[in-house]
């Protein structure tokens, strides 16, 4: 039987830990909506997201402030700000979380890999690095507009592709400062494997830094897409991402302030929320940390 | 703002040309002043053999001349550095007399061996002139080399004779094109291809500074063979500007004249205000924004198709989305060229009529294409209105948004079935109805990489429009311009486009600026016409 | 020291090689066509190939790059195809402000970053955290030509404090500087603040606490230098992609950077202007780098240079 003394009178899984915490189950919450939204849009979104309005617009072509019938306003074509909010979450949830999210895992692999080995192993893997850094990123976004059928996945392959190097960069530093340290060398004597050694000892204390990136880069890989849907790999109007609401509408951010900053919240929001749970998930990890529920 | 250019420059076209009456110089104008215009995009060149961005177009012609000139403001020609031309009795043959006493900026006076060693370098492959193919005309061009066209010959050091493989009622207007311009041969030699960034003519004004991605000066040049022009003592251009910041700074009273004119985002809140309002000059352009249908890509090698889409789209609201600046278009001409068709409807906006028709052609049920258009504001939003209004009698067109570079090319190859020409719209080199169809709607723009994007070729409009340009006597240039009339009312029979409208071009000035509106809506020296305007002190 | 410099600044060549020859390709494969750029719309198809043949680009691709090989190791990067001025000359004009705004603004990215993430450390879990945690997100998802107008459109229309654009003053520098700064903060305060934490929690943080040493001796002093060494490597990818140019900032500044030529070039399919700027850039990256990775032993004494 279970010795519940102590004042521990919850179940002590990772899983329960985490959901005891209020911000984590916060974040959970912001998420769990901005999915709802994409999902159920056909049923949410009051007007079809692409519609053009007559009665969006004012009698001078001016969009409609948030009010009445438009619950977040119109934009510059008269739809409805709020349905192409909706539908566009699903564009900004594969951008930001995908993508965003292979870039993460390219670039951690990478990182810790050349910083843990080092030797020639490490050279060639930040040399590639600096390669991909330097490649013309713009340019192949151009090319590959002309080639292929434009598409959601092209853009978040692409972003992949070439987002993962800064994150590579600043994992490989950090690794390269860990693997000298005497707990590892003390790991080593004991015995322990190479992967046991990466997984149960780097990779933790590389979570904070995993989390910062993962985090923020939500937020510049949704702004990203706009930018390369704007060079013509990507979603092609009329469809709707956040990011390309933003872009299309910023010249007019002081007439119609609405079109740029409810899209800029959202996208502040989900990056927050994923924030708030990957910070409650890594203390929830983190070994010293137990206990100081 | 009332369109005042539109009408008289009509009326003006309509007469003679070459015998246009002076320039009566603004009993207003005060000498003396400076003035900043601003620019986004970096200035390419200004070479004139070589210079074709509606940005260094007037400073091109503000620092060199040519044999003809226009009277500012309107579209009719007048004698330039030519004071005076006979033409033979066939049109082959144009003898132009130099004005004497014409001096370029290092003092040098111009004569005609520099008018034969011009037009022999615009026309010398070597120098890569994206123009040469206007001198088509001139004998031995189809040699044109280091060895120079045969067809121009210097007489004396005051006259030169030009000779013609076929009579060309447009010669007058292209030795008016900044192509034609006249350069010193010993500084082109001198400065090789750097002869962009250090140019000497013989024009209003002269090159003083150019501070390469931040500011170009140019200063009067004293010796201006027409007396008491320029006004201004200088204007300085200044590059690398986003345009909504050029509108802040010209409301802080900065800059004088924002060359990229109003961006869209500001201009309800400036014409919203009736100070601002009133320092805003409007005028047509010599520009038309349409909607290209490749005919030789099915479905749209059938008529029936071709004039439903033209009845399908709504250009009034089109109109209203760009902020009414822009005049909806019923045929292929703008209304301030010559030889537009007055009172012609077009095809009426009629979605159920276009229906019909596409029932007509088999397609009752609509059918799937795409639409290219360039990426930049408003067109990307013209494009889904566009859209639209189409999905509304059944066609689904899917848009490719992409970048200049990529719809010209899909344009030219010919795999774009669909293409809105915004920011790649026509507008006239010169101002002249044959500008409007060579290029972009005659058999030789069909060919591969060509402008004429809906692939259209009809042979008889062809042989109309070569028949037109032969006409070159004066007499005869109503005639002339009927026949143009003729040619693109049969355009619009074959319908390869929609014309869906014609931008004005709003201009906004700062307080102290004068000179007449026109000035500022210039239609051949764009935006403005820097020679003529001045400063109130 | 010398044997590892010597070994990075070859593979920094081979580098350059690389992203040359996979620039050029790219150019190469694009479907724009240059030569109709450069043509006009009303040349004609006489004139076109005429302008193809005198630039050599109807020669096959591994001619056209031997060529520029050829003239890049003699210093000579060509002429842009639409302005016919040299490309040395175009790069060269703007990389004076180019260079001033990037130490500007990463100076100004450091300053409020660094700052705001080493408060946010201190005072870990307090209202002040969470409020800096938010501002970080904030100014990293806000866009770029929003940010730079707001802030001209107050600091420089409306208070008049700041010239509206240009170059040439240290007035003129402050508001773009500014922009980056803020814009950039974001990444360094988020680092800083999870770098120092995790410093802040080591045992000889305690032993210093426990030997009675101020605060601020312990952040500045014990903390700081442990916690920087992430940040090193942020700076050194910064320089990089500041060298690159930011149109957005530059074009509504006024500021006459490498990043409106390139952005411009791009639009115009100029590619002797394009090679040339992303070699530059890639330049400056691969420097950027190597920079950093030479700092970090003298942060880390125990990372070695191999």
């Amino acid at each position: 039987m279970a010795d519940l003394s102590a004042g521990e009178a919850a179940p002590s899984g990772a899983l329960a830990r985490l959901l005891r915490r209020k911000m984590a189950l916060f974040g959970l919450a912001i998420i769990a909506l901005v999915v709802a939204g994409a999902v159920f849009a056909p049923w949410i979104a009051p007007f079809a997201p692409n519609d053009q309005m007559f009665d969006g617009l004012t009698l001078e072509g001016a969009p409609m402030p948030p009010g009445g019938k438009f619950l977040m306003g119109t934009d510059l074509l008269g739809r409805d700000l709020f349905s192409r909010l909706l539908y566009g979450a699903q564009t900004s949830l594969v951008i930001g979380v995908v993508a965003n999210g292979l870039a993460l895992v390219i670039g951690t692999l990478v990182g810790i890999t050349a910083g843990f080995f080092r030797g020639w192993i490490g050279g060639i893997l930040m040399r590639f690095t600096d390669l991909m850094m330097a490649f013309p990123a713009l340019l192949l976004a151009i090319c590959l507009a002309a080639i292929f059928q434009p598409s959601l996945w092209i853009v978040a392959l692409v972003i992949a592709l070439v987002n993962w190097v800064q994150t590579a960069r600043v994992i490989y530093t950090e690794t390269s400062s860990l693997a000298t340290r005497d707990f590892i060398a003390a790991e080593r004597t004991l015995g322990a494997s190479t992967s046991r050694i990466l997984f149960r000892h780097i990779l933790p204390h590389l979570l904070p830094t995993i989390i910062v990136w993962g985090t923020l880069g939500i937020s510049t890989t949704v702004l990203l897409e706009a930018t390369l849907s704007f060079l013509g790999i990507g979603v092609q109007p009329p469809t709707a991402s956040w990011g390309n609401i933003i872009f299309e509408n910023q010249t007019y951010f002081q007439t119609a302030p609405w079109l740029v900053f409810i899209p800029g919240a959202a996208i502040i929001l989900l990056a927050l929320a994923f924030n708030l749970v990957g910070d409650a998930l890594r203390d929830v990890l983190d070994p010293t940390q137990r206990g100081r529920d | 703002m009332k369109n005042l250019l539109a009408s008289t420059a009509v009326m003006l076209a309509l007469a003679l040309p070459g015998l246009a009456q002076d320039y009566s110089p603004d009993p207003n104008a005060k000498p003396g002043g400076t003035i900043t215009i601003t620019y986004k995009d970096d200035v390419a060149t200004l070479d004139p053999a070589i210079g074709y961005d509606w940005q260094n177009w007037s400073m091109i012609k503000s620092l060199f001349d040519g044999l003809m000139d226009y009277v500012p403001g309107t579209t009719t020609l007048r004698p330039g550095l030519a004071e005076s031309y006979e033409i033979s009795g066939d049109g082959l043959v144009y003898t132009f007399h130099l004005r004497p006493g014409v001096k370029f900026h290092n003092g040098r006076e111009m004569t005609a061996e520099d008018v034969k060693y011009s037009l022999d370098r615009v026309t010398n492959p070597a120098t890569q002139s994206p123009g040469a193919g206007f001198f088509g005309s001139i004998a031995g061009f189809e040699n044109a080399g280091d060895g120079g066209l045969s067809g121009v010959e210097v007489v004396d050091p005051a006259t030169v004779k030009i000779t013609l493989t076929r009579p060309d009622a447009t010669f007058l207007h292209v030795m008016a094109l900044n192509f034609s311009f006249v350069v010193p041969k010993e500084v082109v030699e001198a400065e090789g291809a750097d002869f962009g960034k250090k140019p000497v003519g013989t024009g209003a004004f002269k090159l003083t500074e150019w501070t390469l991605g931040q500011r170009l000066v140019f200063e009067k040049n004293p010796d201006y063979w027409i007396a008491g022009v320029p006004y201004l003592d200088s204007f300085t251009v200044e590059v690398g500007q986003e345009p909504v910041v050029a509108l802040l700074r010209l409301q802080n009273g900065e800059v004088d004249i924002p060359g990229d004119g109003i961006p869209p985002a500001k201009f309800t809140e400036v014409m919203g205000d009736p100070a601002q309002a009133a320092r805003v000059v409007v005028g047509g352009q010599l520009h038309t924004g349409y909607v290209t249908m490749n005919v030789t890509t099915p479905p749209f090698d059938k008529l029936e198709v071709r004039k439903a889409v033209n009845m399908a789209i709504n250009k009034e609201r089109i109109t209203q989305i760009i902020n009414g600046r822009a005049v909806p278009a019923t045929q292929p001409l703008p209304p301030s060229m010559p030889g537009y068709t007055e009172g012609y409807a077009g095809y009426p906006y009629d979605p159920e009529g276009a229906k019909a028709l596409l029932a007509e052609a088999g397609l009752a049920d609509g059918f799937e294409t795409e639409l290219y258009v360039m990426n930049t504001d408003p067109n990307p939003r013209i494009a889904q209105a566009i859209q639209q209004d189409l999905a509304a009698i059944g066609i689904k067109a899917n848009l490719q948004n992409l970048a200049q570079a990529n719809v010209i090319e899909a344009g030219g190859a010919g795999t774009a079935p669909m293409i809105w020409s915004g920011g790649m719209g026509w507008i006239a080199d010169f101002p002249d109805p044959s500008n409007f169809y060579g290029p972009i709607l005659g058999c030789a723009g069909a060919a591969e990489g060509g402008w004429n994007w809906a692939k259209f070729c009809d042979e008889a409009l062809d042989a109309k429009a070569i028949e037109a340009d032969s006409m070159f006597d004066p007499a005869k240039a109503e005639d002339r311009l009927k026949l143009w009339s003729d040619v693109y009312m049969g355009v619009m029979d074959k319908a390869p486009w929609v014309p869906v409208f014609n931008e004005e071009r709003y201009t906004m000035k700062s307080e102290r600026m004068g000179g007449e509106d026109a000035l500022y809506v210039d239609p051949v020296s764009i935006p403005v016409n820097y020679d003529y305007v001045w400063v109130k002190q | 020291m010398a044997a590892y410099l010597i070994r990075r600044l070859v593979q920094a060549v081979l580098i350059l090689l690389g992203v040359s020859f996979i620039t050029f390709f790219l150019l190469y494969v694009l479907p724009a066509d240059p030569v109709r750029q450069i043509a006009g719309r009303s040349a004609t198809a006489q004139t076109v190939e005429n302008i193809r043949e005198q630039l050599g680009l109807d020669r096959p691709f591994v001619v056209q790059y031997a060529r520029y090989l050829g003239a890049l190791v003699q210093g000579d990067m060509g002429r842009s195809y639409l302005q016919k001025t040299e490309v040395a000359e175009l790069i060269l004009s703007r990389l004076p402000a180019t260079l001033l705004l990037m130490v500007a603004a990463i100076f100004c990215e450091l300053v409020l970053g660094l700052t705001m993430g080493i408060v946010a450390a201190l005072w870990r879990g307090r209202a002040v955290d969470q409020t800096l945690m938010i501002t970080s997100f904030v100014t990293v998802s806000a866009p770029q030509f929003v940010v730079s107008l707001l802030l001209l459109y107050v600091f420089a229309v409306k208070l008049g404090w700041f010239p509206i654009g240009g170059y040439g003053t240290f007035a003129h520098l402050v508001l773009p500087a500014v922009t980056l700064g803020i814009l950039g903060s974001g990444w360094y305060s988020r680092m800083m603040r999870s770098s120092m934490i995790d410093v802040l929690r080591a045992d000889y943080i305690r032993t210093a606490r426990a030997k009675g040493l101020t605060r601020v001796r312990i952040v500045l002093r014990h903390a700081l230098p442990n916690a920087i060494l992430p940040i090193i490597a942020m700076i050194g990818i910064d320089i990089g992609v500041f060298m690159g140019g930011i149109v957005v900032v530059e074009s509504v500044f006024g500021w006459p950077g490498i990043g409106q030529l390139a952005w411009q070039a791009i639009q115009r399919v100029d590619i002797p202007i394009i090679m040339g700027v992303t070699l530059v850039s890639a330049c400056a990256i691969v420097l950027g780098n190597l920079l950093a990775d030479l700092i970090a032993p003298f942060i880390d004494p125990r990372i070695r240079l191999r």
